[in-house]
């Protein structure tokens, strides 16, 4: 090859970010709406292993794009039973289905470890590939790449800048008011939480059909759903900023790959797990230090900047609904 | 506060118990694996015989010391996911004791310093999330998950760093403890009565603390109502520390058993995913300390029934913990369920 070492270095990144991004996006638009689905790790793992399975056994990596989205619909709507039809603990029901899910994952997916299937082929866009620089790093990708890429803006923009977007976010706001003003909120919940499903369901699928191939005990996602819950949290409930964060963990990642050529003394394990702490902890860090900047102290460059980074979560996050039809 | 689950109703629970039953049942055969059998091994994998279960009681050991103290942090509405990470560093403070050159000149005082600098590092380990939530306004779900990945990340550089095998380092962990720091095991069930008999004092303490005195009183006062214990003159932040503290120090002794009773040696894989199990645990004895004990053996029984399952009917051993969410979403539904039927029309649980 002769692209310059940083262009495949980002575009590496910008790769192994996708089912991050996918994941965080879907979990952003539930939490926008006030529900938490905390089972995002396992059934990342249950619909990467789905997927898989169904295009092992199709043939086709868009039947395992579809029953991975469908499966990842499939747990949130469990969790929408619980949680808004049942008012039972969303932490709860998320914790026991992340643990649930993922030893379904491993257990109805034994028979078909480490085999060889099908992944989903690099499609390079006509003109864009051509592009000097951005090419390269954008735009030499796998479909389920550019759905990540693509979207970011549109949640964004749905979220922010559309009739539907405004009225899921009073109901994550003020769902007593929002039920005054005329719409359920429990059914604009139950929508959000089937759409972020589906988002995270695609995430599950583009881990093993596109960022690392295949199935297995590890299959080598396990964590990013913690991650990604962490990165909404954090990223202050915005979809441009969760995925932003997606990106500094991908290219964590990535970088800890390099690294381990340079410093063969560390363990290679070691250089596999660092970049979770290290990335919550970042998490951890800016919103601490922007939590300060509340105490009345003098307004830094630094913590203006770091207030770009966070927010407040949506007022009515994680509480049961208390009336509607 | 968490709801309470319908108790001491045998309709109930047999209905539970069947409905677990049909959807394990569904699973096994989607795996094309014949349920019955799978079942029967289980069982048989669990109580067939002494040796069989004293694997049991070893399980059930750390399951019961991680469930103890999941109870004080649930007193206070705080969810200790850290509770995993603080198995290892309890795990990684008694390796550290039982490494040491000086150790094997005095084994009970080495064991019982290992002990008690497990419960220590636990403590400490909890003490770090709890600080995140109370002090840095963090989700102390995720300070506590933070939490694990280091705790993870230390146990894997300890053994392929500083504490590695001479020759070659491997997943096996680390160079096994001096034979004379092993802990003593009951003839015949190959079971240390140091750990039984924590655990036991684990259950005992948990339900007095928890039940007779006001340190149990003020943890539920600042779980249920913080404003109100507020206003009581109780603080928040040294309760939920305390909480905290007392959680920790109990998985921390559970991974420092782990480490000085059951496999003598630190591997990466010490605390068996006990800490989370155990999270179940507490969740299906309705948040109570009483029901804790039997929740946990029929637990580690069926974790260790399903570890032959590969050998013998080639499925993975995993389908224990589908059982386990199973029971608990199956619970927790049944739950909502009497809730529902108690104030018809207005649903249940508030907050």
């Amino acid at each position: 090859m002769t692209d310059l070492p940083l262009t495949m270095l980002l575009a590496g990144v910008v790769a192994g970010a996708a089912p991050i991004v996918l994941a965080a996006l879907g979990e952003t638009l539930s939490e926008k709406a006030g529900l938490i689905n905390l089972s995002l790790d396992g059934t990342i793992l249950l619909a990467a292993m789905t997927a898989f399975v169904a295009a092992l056994a199709s043939g086709s990596v868009a039947a395992g794009f579809l029953a991975g989205g469908l499966v990842g619909t499939a747990v949130a709507l469990v969790v929408g039973l619980f949680a808004i039809a049942w008012r039972q603990s969303q932490v709860a029901v998320g914790f026991v289905l992340t643990l649930m899910t993922r030893d379904l994952a491993y257990f109805v997916g034994n028979p078909y470890s480490n085999q060889p299937g099908p992944s989903a082929p690099p499609l390079p866009l006509p003109w864009l590939s051509e592009l000097p620089g951005l090419g390269p790093v954008l735009f030499r990708h796998s479909a389920p790449v550019y759905l990540s890429l693509a979207l970011i803006p549109l949640l964004w923009f749905a979220l922010f800048h559309t009739r539907w977007g405004l009225r899921l976010r009073a109901v994550g706001e003020n769902p007593a008011a929002a039920f005054a003003r005329g719409f359920y909120p429990s059914r604009v919940q139950l929508v959000c939480l089937a759409l972020g499903g589906l988002m995270v369901g695609l995430a599950g699928a583009a881990f093993s059909l596109a960022a690392k191939p295949g199935w297995g005990r590890p299959q080598g996602c396990e964590g990013t759903g913690w991650i990604a819950l962490a990165l909404v949290i954090f990223g202050g409930w915005h979809p441009v900023r969760a995925a932003a964060g997606a990106y500094l963990f991908a290219f964590l990642q990535v970088i800890g790959i390099h690294l381990q050529q340079w410093l063969p003394a560390v363990p290679s394990q070691v250089f596999q797990v660092a970049p979770f702490p290290l990335m919550i902890f970042t998490l951890l860090l800016v919103n601490l230090l922007q939590r300060k900047r509340a105490g009345g102290m003098s307004d830094s460059p630094l913590r203006r900047a770091l207030r770009l980074l966070t927010g407040d979560p949506p007022a009515a996050l994680g509480r049961p609904l208390q009336r509607d039809g | 506060m968490p709801q309470a689950l319908p108790g001491g109703r045998l309709a109930q629970g047999l209905l539970i118990a069947a409905a677990v039953g049909c959807f394990t049942i569904l699973v096994l055969l989607a795996a094309g694996a014949p349920p019955l059998a799978a079942l029967g091994h289980i069982a048989l994998g669990a109580l067939g015989s002494w040796s069989k279960f004293s694997h049991v009681l070893k399980a059930w050991i750390p399951l019961v010391l991680c469930a103890c103290g999941l109870l004080f942090t649930f007193r206070v509405n705080l969810w200790n996911i850290g509770v995993e990470g603080q198995v290892l560093a309890g795990a990684i403070c008694a390796s550290a004791v039982l490494r040491s050159e000086t150790a094997a000149a005095a084994p009970p005082l080495a064991i019982a310093l290992a002990l008690a600098a497990a419960a220590g590092g636990g403590a400490m380990w909890a003490a770090i999330a709890g600080m995140l939530r109370t002090r840095g306004g963090g989700n102390e779900i995720f300070a506590g998950l933070g939490m694990n990945f280091v705790a993870q990340g230390g146990v894997l550089w300890l053994i392929f760093g500083p504490w590695r095998r001479p020759g070659v380092a491997s997943m096996s962990g680390t160079e096994p403890f001096a034979t004379v720091l092993w802990l003593p095991q009951i003839a015949g069930l190959r079971v240390s009565p140091v750990g039984l008999a924590l655990a036991l004092l684990a259950v005992a303490s948990t339900i007095v603390l928890l039940q007779r005195t006001r340190l149990g009183l003020r943890l539920r006062a600042v779980g249920g109502n913080p404003q109100a214990a507020l206003l009581f003159g109780l603080r928040t932040e040294p309760w939920m520390m305390t909480a905290m503290g007392f959680s920790g120090g109990y998985a921390g002794l559970a991974g420092g058993l782990q480490a000085a009773d059951v496999y003598h040696r630190l591997i990466p894989s010490i605390s068996s995913n006990y800490g989370y199990m155990a999270l179940l645990v507490v969740m299906l004895s309705a948040y109570r300390a009483v029901p804790v004990p039997a929740v946990a053996l029929f637990f580690a029984a069926l974790a260790m029934g399903s570890i032959q399952l590969p050998m013998v009917l080639q499925i993975d051993s995993s389908l224990s913990g589908v059982i386990q969410g199973a029971m608990v979403l199956a619970v927790l539904a049944a739950g909502a369920w009497r809730a529902r039927l108690k104030a018809p029309g207005r649903g249940g649980g508030d907050d």
